[in-house]
Formats: structure tokens, sequence, C-alpha cells
């Protein structure tokens, strides 16, 4: 609190008051000089040849993100209130299928469906003729289906303890008032329930976002593979990569601080 | 229907599992073990570095805890994978340069050490910020009290503050270790043969793919399963002489 203090006093200017200590200042010009000087001594040639390819790259990077986590909330909401709050036979498939998701590499699970599948499919003429198979053959549907499993499997494990955590007298007060099952769930339990992840959340789709670089394993072309691709043409190791950190660095930010503001506009009153 | 049962249910699965040369048990078994290899060294030095920065970040000056902020944000913001081919490059230009300050030629880093060095690196983050919401929790008059002894620090974090905040740093630390068991597959990508890599190569010669990567699963879950059971008793450990809470735990 008393390095926050009088930066909210100074209206809202924290860079001002994070700076104020002189090891700050030194330090970021260090920071500041190590960045010119990979800037300037570093071979960056290729990055404006390979700037429409990277632009591509992050695109899928942030997509895959938002699809698969949105997704698997989905899925997790399911498999969370099936753990929390529903009849036995529903509840041990979540817990086993939840215990298997996180026990096992997500690598492994991704190389399973798509080669696993990918040798399974084409055994059937029917298939091949269908006007499933352009979208079969391609690697982003194993890629979308893998990260979506996963984040339900972790997601549900994370909205079964925010089920459980809404307060009993809350669910009680609306049964009291005679409010049918689905409307309770919806009104009641479930916003609760979500509010209280939030945080959880915000950290998780940072996670699901570190995790996507896996497709590239799968031939998917990501902000990774592309990166990947770059050294294997040109020969240029560590420029790639510093570029890479960077950009996952920022959308992390950006992940954080779109979780930042969804969760102020979200009113903090709770039972 | 017939089709998916010759696939799924391939009468071959216990002939390609099985453990001498035409199966690949052994190869999926010596994958294993290279995997739990990494994964103990790289938690170990993971827990090393853990234990330094969480004190740096609780107890060091200003300049020091910016640096170990710097390091803990940076490696949980990047990819996992990203930063094992970074520290795998600049670890093996770092050693060979080193080398090379005494006239050897370079080496190629065993691939054991390279995935213990780079995982580690990046468990340490993890670490030090479990072990530091733990250390915050040691009840301060337990070490002013200890300082009022005089007790000299090293000593002072030996028999005060690391044994009262492992009640509080072991659930962190069991997750740490299953992150690290699972991050060990990340190595695949670089080439390293550990239990993901053995299971493809496997999977790739045989065209067996449901059979071996359901068998690595089956692998990977009973290494996880037993370390939850192992970790549920270190816990039950480190909380022993601590009153129950009353309703909470699991």
């Amino acid at each position: 609190m008393g390095a926050a203090g009088p930066a909210a006093l100074v209206g809202g200017r924290p860079v001002i008051a994070f700076l104020r200590p002189t090891h700050r200042r030194a330090m970021l010009t260090i920071a500041l000089a190590a960045l010119a000087a990979s800037a300037l001594l570093l071979d960056w040639s290729w990055l404006p040849r390979y700037l429409p390819l990277i632009a591509q790259g992050v695109w899928t990077t942030l997509w895959l993100t938002v699809v698969t986590m949105s997704l698997g909330m989905v899925l997790a909401i399911g498999l969370g209130f099936a753990q929390a709050a529903g009849p036995a036979w529903l509840a041990w498939p979540a817990r086993v299928y939840c215990t298997i998701i996180r026990g096992t590499p997500l690598l492994l699970q991704l190389w399973l469906l798509y080669f696993g599948l990918g040798a399974f499919f084409p055994q059937f003429p029917e298939l091949r003729q269908s006007f499933l198979w352009p979208i079969l053959r391609e690697a982003w549907p194993y890629a979308v289906l893998a990260l979506t499993l996963s984040a339900a499997g972790y997601e549900g494990e994370v909205m079964r303890g925010a089920f459980r955590g809404v307060p009993h007298g809350q669910i009680e007060a609306a049964r009291a008032m005679g409010m049918p099952r689905f409307t309770l769930f919806r009104r009641i339990w479930l916003p609760q329930a979500l509010h209280r992840a939030l945080p959880t959340i915000a950290g998780e789709t940072v996670l699901q976002m570190k995790s996507t670089p896996l497709v590239a394993t799968i031939t998917v072309l990501d902000t990774y593979s592309v990166a990947r691709r770059v050294t294997q043409d040109t020969f240029i190791v560590y420029e790639p990569l510093v570029l890479l950190a960077i950009v996952y660095i920022i959308i992390a930010g950006l992940i954080v601080l779109f979780f930042r503001k969804l969760e102020a506009r979200l009113p903090a009153r709770m039972a | 229907m017939g089709s998916l049962l010759a696939f799924v249910g391939s009468p071959s699965a216990a002939e390609l599992l099985a453990w001498s040369p035409p199966g690949w048990g052994a190869t999926l078994v010596a994958g294993l073990w290279n995997s739990i290899l990494i994964a103990l060294g790289a938690y170990a030095l993971g827990l090393a570095i853990g234990i330094g920065g969480a004190f740096g970040k609780v107890y060091g000056g200003p300049v020091l805890r910016d640096l170990l902020e710097a390091y803990t944000t940076l490696v949980r913001a990047v990819p996992e994978l990203v930063l094992i081919l970074i520290l795998y490059f600049a670890l093996t230009d770092a050693v060979n340069k080193i080398i090379a300050l005494w006239d050897y030629g370079p080496i190629q880093l065993s691939g054991v050490a390279a995935g213990i060095g780079v995982l580690g690196v990046v468990q340490g983050a993890y670490s030090t910020e479990v072990i530091r919401g733990a250390i915050l929790s040691v009840p301060h008059g337990q070490i002013e009290a200890a300082r009022a002894m005089g007790m000299p620090p090293v000593r002072l974090a030996r028999r005060i503050t690391l044994p009262l905040m492992m009640a509080a740093a072991v659930p962190g630390l069991a997750n740490l270790w299953l992150i690290v068991t699972k991050d060990t597959a990340l190595l695949a990508v670089v080439g390293f043969v550990e239990l993901t890599k053995a299971t493809s190569l496997a999977a790739a010669t045989t065209k067996a793919f449901f059979t071996f990567y359901a068998a690595a699963g089956v692998l990977y879950l009973i290494l996880s399963l037993g370390s939850t059971v192992i970790f549920h008793r270190i816990e039950r450990w480190a909380r022993r002489g601590q009153r129950p809470l009353s309703g909470g735990g699991r």
C-alpha cells in the first residue's frame, strides 16, 4: 500500500511512483540500453519479409486461445456442476475425465488425437467422400479439439470448487422463493460461481495461451511455428525466439488486463 | 464396425507392448525412466532456485527483489516450449563458450543435463512464488523470537522458517511436481527421447497410434496418481502438530 498510496493521490500515475527509487531508474536505463543494443546489434533484416506470416501466426494464436477457452468453459460448467451437485452416475465420469486430462501431458493428448484419429478416419471410404473430409484433412480441427478438451478438464476442476463455494443460504433462499431449478442455476448458482472463479480463470487463460505453441507440432501455423520457420529458412536462431518471447509476453499482458477490466466491471458485492 | 474393432482393440496390442524387442514395452519404460529422472532433477533444481529466490524476494534489497520479480514474471508469461528452446540454445552456447576458454572443443550437452537445466529454471520461477507465499505465512513472532535469541540467519531459516512454512508450501509444491512431470513431454519437441518421444517413435513405426498413446497415457496417469498419494502423506507429515481445522481440508 505504501508505494501505491502516493501514486493514487497524484492522480492515477503509478509510473512515477514506480520510478521514484533510484535503482529502478538505473535498471530501466539498463533494460532500455539492452533493448536498443539488441535492436541495433542483432540481425533483424528478416523481419519485414516475414511480417505478414507473423501477423497470420499471431492471429492463429489469438483465436485458438479465445475459441478453445470459450468452448472449454462451456464444457467445464457442465463438468464442474456434475461433480459439485450432480448425481453419482454423472459426478463419477466427470471426475474420471478431469483426472485423466489433468494427469497426462497435453502434447500426448494432441498427438493421440491428431495421429490416432488421422490414421483412423481414412479407413472409412464414406467419410473420405463426404463434405467433412476437407476439414478432417486439415490439422487445426484436431488442435481445437485437443485444446478444448484440455481446457474443459482443467476448468472443470476450477468450476467444481466455484460451484461448491457458493453459500448455501443463497441457494436455499432461491428455493424458498419457489424458483424453478433451471432459473436457480441460471440466475443464482452460475453467476456467483463464475464470479468466484474469475481470478483463477484469468490465470488459466494465460496458461491456455501458453500451451497453444504445442499445435506447431501438428503443422498448425501459429506464432511459434512461424518463428521456427524463420530459423529453418535463414539459420538465425536467437532473434526469432526473442521476438516470440516478446509477442507472448504482450499477449499475456493483454489477457491479464482484459480480465482486470472485466472484474472491475462486475459488482463486487457478495454475500 | 469391423475395421473399428480391428483398429482399436487390435489383437496384437499385447504383442506390441511386450517387453522384449518385437514389442515396445522396454522402450516405453526406458522413456518413462528418463522422464522421471529429468522431472526429479528439474524439480530439485527448481526447489533450490525457489528457496533462494523466495528468501531473496522476502528479505533481499530493492535491486535483488526487482531482479527476481522480473525473472518470475518473464518466465511465467512465456510459453514453456519457447523457454525450453531459448534456454536450450543459450545453455549449450554458454557451456561451449566457457569450455572454449580452456581450449576444449565444443561438446553436445547431454539431453538429460539440458532438460534438467531448462525445466529447472522454469520450475524455479514457479516455486519462488509458492515458497514466498509460504514464508509469509510463518507467524512473525516465531521469527522475531529466534532473532531475539541471537540465532544467525541461516540457522533461523533451517530451524524455524523452513519447517514452519512446509505445511503451507506442500500443496503448491505438489502441484509443481505434477506440472514438471507433464512438462518433460515438451522435451520431445527438441528431440529428447523421454516417454512421449519414445511413444511417438513406437507409434510411427508400428502405425498402432491409439495403442501406444493410450499406453503412455496410462503410464503418465500412474505416475501422477502415485505422486498424489505420496504428496498426501508428505502433507500430513508437514502438518503434524498443527491443530486440525474444523471443516477445512479435503
